[in-house]
C-alpha cells in the first residue's frame, strides 16, 4: 500500500491504493481529485449575479426560485452522474476481472469480465492532438475464437493516470494473469492508436 | 490451479453432513447446492441422489463433506472422513468450519490419495504429511476460492443476453457463470425435502430458511386456466367473424387497412391470442433438450406474455379512467356543443385565408385569372364541407357517447379512433393538399421538361439520362411559348401548394403524436421494468465480487451478488414488436420531395400486403414524363 506521489494526465495529484488479499487476488484503487470548493462558489456566484441581474430588469421573482433550482438540480445531477470519486480494478485469478467506478454521490458502477474472455491487458499509446496518452485496457476475446480480439474495454478513464501507475498496476496484474494462464508472457504491449479520447 | 467452490450462504450454519453439488467441467469448479446431514444411510443418499439427476437432469453428485462441529459431536470429523471411501469421486473436498471463525478451511483429496488411505493408519498418515509437506498443504488451502452465493436470488435469476438456442447439440455454455447459474436455477427437484421433513434424508438449503409461498400466486395461478380457456374461445369466434367472407370485399378491406382503430383491435387480437397460446416450453422438457435452451426460451416466452398482459391491463384500466371523466358532468354534451362552432371558425379562416391569397398576399402580385379560379374551387369546397358539418351536427353528440364507450377497450383504442376522426374532419385539408400538389408537381415536370427542349436537350427515358436532340422550328416555338405561360403562372400554383402544404403538415404531427402515444402504450414493456424495480435480482446482467473479510491463512471468501441490467437494456431487451409508425424519408428526402411536390406520407407502417401495394396504385405519385404529350408528339 504505497503512496508515492502519482498524477494525472493534465498534471492534477491523485492517489493509487494497492491491496493484496491473496496470493492471486488483487485490488487496485485510483483515486481522482476532488472536486475543489473554489469552483463551486464560482459557479454558483455567477449563476445568481446573472439570475440577479434578470431579476433586476424584470422585476419577477420566478427567476430567482428557477436559478435556485436550476443550481440545485445542477450540482445534484454532476455528482450523481459526472464526477468520479475513484475507480478500482479487482483481478481474481482463474475467475476474472472486476472493474468498477464509483461517484461522488455513492453511486457505484460495476462490471464483471470472466477470465474465459480475457486476452490480455496492455497498455496502449494513443496519440490525441499533440499528445501522447498511455492507457491500460483489457483485450476480450470470444471463447470459440481464442486468437482474435473482439474488443477493447479501457481502464481507469475518469482518473486517467499516468504511466508510472499504470505500469505498477500491469506489473501486478501480469503477474496473476500469467500464472493462472499459463501461456506466454506478455511485455508492455505498445499498439499505436489512434483513438478519440474524451477529454 | 485455482479451485473454485460456490457455496449458498444458506448453508453457512448447516450441521455436519454430505455436501451435493456439481462440478462444472473445463473450469475447475463446484456448485454446492445443499448439505444433507448426519443419521443417513449411504445407500439411500446415492438413490436419492439418482433420482434427483433424472428429474432434474443436473449431473448432480455427493462433492463431499461438511463439518460445523458442535458440543458432542467430536467424533464426526473422522466419520466424515470415511466416507471419502464409500463415494467414489474424483475429488474430495472436506471443508471444515469453527464456530467464532469466519473463514472455512478446506482440504482437496484426489482419488489416488483416496485409495491409498489405509482405515487404521489415517491418523499416523496425516500427522507424517502435515509434518512433510506443510508448506504444501497451506498452499493448497490457499489455492480454494470460497464464493458466497445467495441461493433463491441465483435460482430466480436470468442473466442477460439470454441465449435461446434451440441447437439439439447439448452443448454447454462457455461461460463458467451461465452455468453456475443454469445449475442452481435447474435443481428445483433438490430443494422440495427440506431437513424439518419426516423423510428418511434431511437436507439444508435455501427453503429452510422458511418457506415461502403467496396464497394469491397460487389462486391466481389456479384461476388462470380456465380463464385463459375462456379467452381463447372468444378469441376464436372473433376470428371466425373477421375472418367472413363478406369483409374482404374491396372497400371494407381497403378502408381497414387505412383507419387506425381497425389496425389497433387486429393487432389487439394478436396480442391476444399470443397471450392464450399454449406454453412454448412445457414444464416437463422435451426429451434430448439441451440443458441451457428451454430455460432461455420458456424465460422470454414468460416475459412476453407478463408484458402483453400487463399493459393490455394498463390500457384498460386508463381507458376506463378517461370514461369516467368523459361520462360524468356533461361532459360530452360540452364537448359536442363546441365541436361545430370550432369546425366553423376553422371554415371561416380557411376562407379568410383564401380571400388573402386571391387578393395579393405579402404583396405579391398574382396571375388574376388562375388565381380567380384557384380560389373560387377552393371556397366551393369549403361550403361543401361546412354543410356537410351542419348536417352531422344533430349526430355529433350520439357519435361521441358511442365512441366513448371504445374506451373500456383500452386508452389506444381511443387515441385511435381519436386520429381518425381528427383525419376524417380535416378530409378537405388533405383534399386542397392533393389538388394543390398535383397541380405543383405537374407544373414542375412541365418546366423541367421545357426548359430541357429550351437548351435542346432531351430526356433519354431508355439511357435515363439526357441527350442532346435537334428540334424542329414548330416544335421550339410551341415549346418555348408553353415554358413562358408555365414560367409565369408558377408563383401563384406554388403559393397555393405553400399554404396547404403546411396545413396538412401540421394536421399529419397531430396524428403522429396520437400514433406515437399509441406506439409507446403498445410497446413499452411495464411488467419488466417493474421487475427491475422491485425484484432487480431476476434479471441480472452480470454479477459483483467482493472481497469478504478474511482472517490470514484461510483460503479467499468472495461474495457473489447480482448485478441488475440497465433499464435501458431493460427496455431494449423486452419491447413488444409492434406495428410501429416510423418515419419512412430521412429529412433530406422529405424536403426534395416537398419541393418536387411529390405527395408525401411520412409515416409508414411495418406491415405491408396486397392492399399496401394497391393504394400505392391509387394515390402515389407516378412519373409524370409519358404523360406529357409534348415530347412524344413533337418527334
Amino acid at each position: 500500500m504505497e503512496d508515492e506521489a502519482f498524477s494525472n494526465i493534465s498534471g492534477k495529484a491523485i492517489s493509487l491504493d494497492c491491496q493484496t488479499h491473496s496470493s492471486f487476488c488483487r485490488e487496485f484503487t485510483v483515486s481522482s481529485p476532488k472536486m475543489s470548493i473554489g469552483k463551486v462558489m464560482v459557479y454558483t456566484c455567477s449563476v445568481w449575479l446573472i439570475a440577479y441581474a434578470v431579476f433586476f430588469f424584470t422585476e419577477n421573482t420566478t427567476v430567482l426560485s428557477s436559478a435556485i433550482l436550476i443550481t440545485l438540480t445542477g450540482m445534484m445531477l454532476h455528482i450523481h452522474f459526472v464526477k468520479v470519486d475513484h475507480e478500482s480494478l479487482l483481478v481474481i485469478g482463474s475467475l476474472g476481472i472486476q472493474v468498477s467506478s464509483s461517484y461522488a454521490s455513492g453511486r457505484e458502477v460495476t462490471t464483471f469480465i470472466e477470465m474465459s474472455r480475457i486476452k490480455d491487458i496492455v497498455i496502449n499509446e494513443a496519440v490525441y492532438l499533440n499528445q501522447i496518452i498511455y492507457y491500460l485496457c483489457v483485450l476480450l476475446k470470444e471463447p470459440s475464437e481464442p486468437n482474435v480480439v473482439s474488443s477493447v474495454v479501457p481502464l481507469f478513464q475518469s482518473s486517467k493516470p499516468r504511466l508510472n501507475c499504470l505500469a505498477k498496476v500491469y506489473e501486478s496484474c501480469q503477474d496473476i494473469l500469467s500464472n493462472h494462464n499459463e501461456n506466454k508472457w506478455f511485455f508492455c504491449g505498445h499498439t499505436f492508436a489512434s483513438v478519440t479520447w474524451q477529454m | 490451479m485455482v479451485l473454485k467452490i460456490f457455496f449458498p450462504q444458506c448453508c453457512n450454519r448447516a450441521e455436519s453432513g454430505l455436501l451435493v453439488g456439481r462440478w462444472i467441467s473445463g473450469h475447475d469448479s463446484a456448485v454446492v447446492l445443499a448439505v444433507i446431514h448426519y443419521p443417513f444411510i449411504p445407500a439411500q443418499v446415492k438413490q436419492y441422489i439418482q433420482q434427483m439427476q433424472a428429474q432434474s437432469r443436473v449431473d448432480l453428485s455427493v462433492l463431499g463433506s461438511w463439518s460445523l462441529p458442535k458440543d458432542g459431536q467430536e467424533g464426526m470429523e473422522s466419520f466424515l472422513r470415511d466416507l471419502s471411501t464409500i463415494f467414489p469421486q474424483e475429488r474430495w473436498l472436506q471443508i471444515r468450519r469453527q464456530f467464532g471463525k469466519t473463514g472455512f478451511s478446506c482440504e482437496v483429496l484426489s482419488r489416488d490419495q483416496i485409495c491409498r488411505k489405509d482405515p487404521g493408519e489415517k491418523a499416523e498418515k496425516k500427522k507424517k504429511s502435515e509434518e512433510d509437506g506443510g508448506d504444501a498443504e497451506r498452499e493448497d488451502e490457499e489455492k480454494v476460492i470460497f464464493i458466497h452465493y445467495e441461493q433463491r436470488k441465483v435460482m430466480l435469476s436470468q442473466l442477460h443476453p439470454v441465449e435461446a438456442q434451440e441447437s439439439g447439440s447439448g452443448s454447454e455454455p462457455h461461460s463458467e457463470l451461465r452455468q453456475v447459474f443454469g445449475t442452481v436455477a435447474r435443481s428445483q427437484p433438490l430443494f422440495v425435502l427440506d431437513r424439518y421433513d419426516d423423510g428418511p434424508l434431511r437436507s439444508t438449503h435455501w427453503q429452510s430458511e422458511g418457506r415461502e409461498a403467496s396464497i394469491v400466486v397460487e389462486l391466481l395461478k389456479q384461476a388462470s386456466v380456465p380463464l385463459g380457456l375462456l379467452l381463447s374461445r372468444m378469441l376464436s369466434v372473433w376470428t371466425w367473424i373477421c375472418s367472413a367472407r363478406i369483409l374482404s370485399v374491396f372497400p371494407l378491406r381497403f378502408l381497414s387497412s387505412k383507419l387506425s382503430t381497425c389496425v389497433q383491435l387486429s393487432y389487439r387480437t394478436e396480442r391476444l391470442q399470443t397471450l392464450c397460446a399454449p406454453q412454448g416450453a412445457p414444464q416437463g422438457a422435451p426429451q434430448g433438450a439441451p440443458q441451457g435452451a428451454p430455460q432461455g426460451a420458456a424465460h422470454m416466452d414468460f416475459m412476453r406474455k407478463a408484458n402483453v398482459l400487463v399493459s393490455i391491463l394498463l390500457d384498460i384500466s386508463l381507458g376506463v379512467l378517461l370514461m369516467s371523466w368523459l361520462y360524468r358532468n356533461q361532459n360530452i354534451a360540452m364537448l359536442a356543443s363546441n365541436m361545430v362552432p370550432a369546425a366553423d371558425r376553422v371554415a371561416q379562416q380557411l376562407e379568410e385565408l383564401l380571400q388573402w391569397l386571391m387578393g395579393a398576399p405579402a404583396g405579391l402580385k398574382m396571375n388574376r385569372a388562375l388565381d380567380q379560379v384557384l380560389g373560387r374551387f377552393f371556397l366551393y369546397h369549403i361550403h361543401l364541407w361546412i354543410s356537410y358539418i351542419h348536417l352531422m351536427a344533430p349526430f355529433i353528440q350520439g357519435i361521441l357517447w358511442y365512441g366513448g364507450l371504445s374506451a373500456c377497450l383500452g386508452l389506444t383504442f381511443a387515441l385511435s379512433l381519436l386520429s381518425d376522426m381528427v383525419a376524417l374532419f380535416t378530409f378537405h385539408i388533405y383534399c386542397f393538399y392533393v389538388y394543390g400538389a398535383r397541380l405543383y408537381c405537374l407544373k414542375i415536370y412541365g418546366l423541367s421538361s421545357l426548359w430541357r427542349l429550351f437548351r435542346g436537350k432531351k430526356w433519354n427515358v431508355l439511357r435515363q439520362r439526357v441527350d442532346s436532340c435537334s428540334y424542329d422550328l414548330d416544335q421550339l416555338f410551341i415549346g418555348t411559348l408553353l415554358f413562358t405561360i408555365l414560367l409565369f403562372l408558377l408563383p401563384t400554383t406554388a403559393l397555393y401548394y405553400l399554404v396547404f402544404t403546411l396545413l396538412r403538415l401540421v394536421v399529419v404531427l397531430f396524428q403522429g403524436v396520437l400514433h406515437l402515444s399509441v406506439d409507446f402504450i403498445n410497446s413499452f414493456p411495464l411488467f419488466a421494468m417493474a421487475l427491475r424495480i422491485c425484484r432487480p435480482y431476476r434479471l441480472a446482467e452480470g454479477v459483483k465480487f467482493r472481497v469478504l473479510c478474511e482472517e490470514p491463512g484461510t483460503a479467499l471468501h468472495l461474495l457473489m451478488e447480482i448485478n441488475p441490467l440497465k433499464c435501458s437494456s431493460v427496455v431494449q431487451t423486452y419491447r413488444t414488436p409492434t406495428y410501429s409508425c416510423y418515419p419512412r424519408d430521412s429529412w433530406a428526402a422529405l424536403v426534395k420531395k416537398l419541393f418536387i411536390g411529390e405527395l408525401i406520407y411520412p409515416w409508414r407502417r411495418k406491415t405491408t400486403n396486397n392492399l399496401g401495394r394497391m393504394e400505392h396504385l391509387f394515390v402515389s405519385t407516378y412519373p409524370l414524363h409519358h404523360l406529357l404529350i409534348v415530347d412524344n408528339n413533337l418527334r
